[in-house]
């Protein structure tokens, strides 16, 4: 299951997912994320599983926009730490920091 | 040479007269609903003070959100054109221009000679701006300028949870309805802002100096909230608000 | 928002239901849900997976009493009391306040759950639109969610969005539907996505003197557009169904089905015979969370609290 996080306004749709399907709950996106906006626990989507996976933390999904800023996703020349961290690849970010921020 | 520069934002339109490279006439009006009239009259009123005529004028350029629809411009630039030309001509020393106005803000990295190398913009969404404070202040029933005032005494950090303004609008109710300082829900408002405009900057990277302009930049609890946000000094010119009307009648000088 | 003498146009009527079918007295688990939204708190009791009752209130400044009204509400028309209740589940933005609840569960979860009971095992697709939230949610028979999409930081596309509208133009929300269809042709839609904006532009069309229903045709398509960008992003499934306010709003509802070019299913639960039920589909969140309530009961993950 594609868990997102995050929001959509009128700038775009800004959105952590996390794929709840191929997350091992190993917590490597935990540890590289400089500005710590993510943790691991129980899967909030499915209340019947006892799985945990990785998710954004609230506080951040609402601002995810500025918190991911800095890590240019999909407009710097590497992948995001989180995303470089993630041997499953279950974490991605949309396009709306490419769309946004990168000028040709 | 007499060279005009206009800059036409979200809400309010600033223009500036320059006759062989010195200002002789600034002005500025609210746009409202009708920008392209209110516009007219607000060039009209500058010529009538400085007593030129509109064929005393070599050229004009706009700029700003409705910049395109001066009808009597010559040629219309960029906003982060316009805004880096304008720091440039005053503070040469810049590298990265702050311009947040009523319904945009953005950040510019600028070379020594005043040439954009690189940018970043916040649009459409009414909270990295200067509206989301406005906003606040008639839900606290207060002028922004009392709330810039008010903020500086605050020594209080509550963080804004809403990252709209209306539903930041409702989280102000509820804290003056929990009885929270209307200081401390200044303070809020604006380090609330601040952070959105530093992490935007920090996008093409906070380089000193730090030049901050547009209509927000006359506030002075947003400038303090920004100060602590990005650990600098930041530079705030006079009338920073008419700093990218400066820079199109800079362009309009250089017959771009 | 001002109380008192001041009109307030933005404020919808509150309902309670009793199901007249029901006897709680012979049921076996009986279970309660509680929602506590931005704007609006609904209480469920459901016996043996049935719906018995229901409460719908606005959410006040306090979560735990927005709670406790909500309940109330649920309870009121009966002469069932909390201590009768084996086991309670809070969701929604104030999950974490509701006194009454032994856990809270996402309203993610619960709305496909109760979309699931209320429209049928043939739902695929949810839109919930809540008080400041958007969500859309695909799901399988047995209401799990398969993936979702919620917006809940921006008001475009939530109730509020419709209320600060229905504020500015002066017209009660339950007016905006029907109106929005007495113009003679769609008018262009509002440009703007953000409400703050769309106000502004709001304010000129009214300058200029276009018609109100113009106007409010405008807006209500703006909006279904808007729910629009959150759909195709996810991708729409039939059985189709919209739960929340703004399921009340035919203005939205009847444009997005358009822009669609899919009919949203009917509800399979309520019986013509329920005439005096003010059918609420604000309730799809709180009758989830009574549903998962009784599950976990009846599977023995959890030990009931009922006390008489």
């Amino acid at each position: 299951m594609q868990a997102l996080y995050g929001f959509q306004d009128g700038s775009g749709d800004w959105f952590i997912s996390i794929d709840t399907d191929k997350c091992t709950g190993c917590g490597a996106c935990v540890t590289v994320c400089p500005a710590q906006a993510l943790e691991v626990g129980e899967d909030e989507y499915d209340p019947l599983s006892e799985v945990h996976v990785a998710r954004v933390r609230n506080a951040e999904r609402k601002k995810i926009r500025y918190t991911c800023a800095p890590c240019r996703p999909g407009y710097g020349e590497n992948p995001t730490p989180c995303v470089a961290a993630c041997e499953p690849g279950a974490i991605a970010h949309s396009d709306a920091w490419q769309h946004a921020y990168a000028h040709k | 040479m007499i060279v005009v520069g206009i800059d036409v934002g979200g809400k309010n339109a600033h223009i500036v007269v320059l006759k062989d490279g010195n200002i002789v006439a600034k002005g500025e009006a609210a746009t409202g609903i009708q920008k392209a009239e209110a516009v007219e009259t607000l060039y009209d009123e500058m010529l009538n003070k400085t007593g030129f005529n509109r064929e005393d004028v070599t050229r004009v350029v706009a700029t700003g959100s409705a910049g395109k629809r001066v009808a009597f411009a010559d040629g219309v630039i960029a906003d982060a054109v316009a805004g880096a030309r304008g720091v440039n001509r005053l503070i040469p020393s810049a590298r990265t221009v702050i311009d947040v106005g009523a319904e945009e803000g953005s950040a510019i990295k600028v070379s020594p000679e005043g040439k954009v190398l690189d940018f970043a913009v916040n649009e459409k969404c009414a909270a990295g701006t200067g509206t989301f404070v406005e906003t606040m202040a008639r839900a606290l029933e207060i002028t922004v300028e009392e709330m810039a005032t008010i903020s500086l005494q605050s020594n209080s950090s509550i963080p804004m949870n809403a990252q709209c303004a209306v539903f930041g609008e409702s989280e102000v109710v509820s804290l003056i309805h929990q009885k929270i300082e209307k200081q401390d829900i200044a303070k809020a408002v604006h380090d609330a802002v601040a952070g959105r405009i530093a992490s935007v900057a920090r996008i093409i990277g906070l380089e000193a100096d730090v030049v901050v302009i547009g209509g927000m930049a006359k506030n002075s609890g947003f400038i303090d909230s920004l100060t602590r946000e990005t650990a600098m000094d930041v530079i705030v010119p006079d009338d920073p608000d008419f700093i990218g009307a400066l820079g199109a009648a800079e362009s309009a000088a250089l017959g771009v | 928002m001002a109380e008192g003498a001041q009109k307030e146009y933005w404020r919808w009527p509150e309902g309670t239901w009793v199901n007249p079918d029901i006897d709680w007295q012979k049921g076996t688990i009986i279970t309660a849900g509680v929602d506590v939204g931005s704007v609006s708190s609904q209480g469920v009791v459901v016996v043996d997976g049935e719906l018995y009752s229901f409460g719908n209130t606005r959410t006040g400044f306090d979560s735990p009493d927005s709670a406790r009204k909500a309940m109330d509400r649920a309870l009121a028309e009966t002469d069932l009391t909390l201590g009768n209740i084996d086991y309670c589940i809070g969701t929604g933005y104030g999950r974490v306040n509701v006194p009454m609840a032994q856990r809270t569960i996402t309203e993610i979860a619960c709305h496909a759950r109760g979309a699931n009971f209320m429209y049928g095992p043939e739902v695929r697709t949810v839109m919930d639109m809540g008080g400041q939230d958007c969500k859309a949610i695909n799901c399988d028979d047995k209401g799990k969610v398969l993936n979702f999409m919620m917006n809940d930081k921006c008001a475009a596309g939530t109730g509020r969005g419709m209320e600060v509208f229905a504020d500015l133009i002066r017209v009660p929300v339950w007016e905006i539907g029907p109106r929005s269809f007495q113009i003679e042709k769609e008018p262009p839609t509002i440009s703007s996505t953000c409400v703050v904006f769309a106000k502004s532009e709001v304010m000129g069309l009214l300058e200029q003197g276009v018609p109100e229903n113009d106007i409010i045709a405008a807006y209500c398509a703006a909006m279904a557009h808007r729910i629009m960008g959150l759909l195709n992003h996810l991708g729409v499934h039939e059985k189709f169904v919209i739960t929340g306010g703004i399921a009340k709003n035919e203005g939205v509802v009847k444009r997005l089905e358009e822009a669609l070019g899919i009919k949203t299913a009917e509800q399979v639960w309520y019986k013509a015979e329920y005439q005096d039920c003010p059918f609420d589909t604000q309730i799809a969140g709180a009758v989830g969370a009574a549903l998962f309530a009784e599950a976990m009961v009846s599977k023995g993950k959890v030990k009931s609290v009922r006390k008489a």
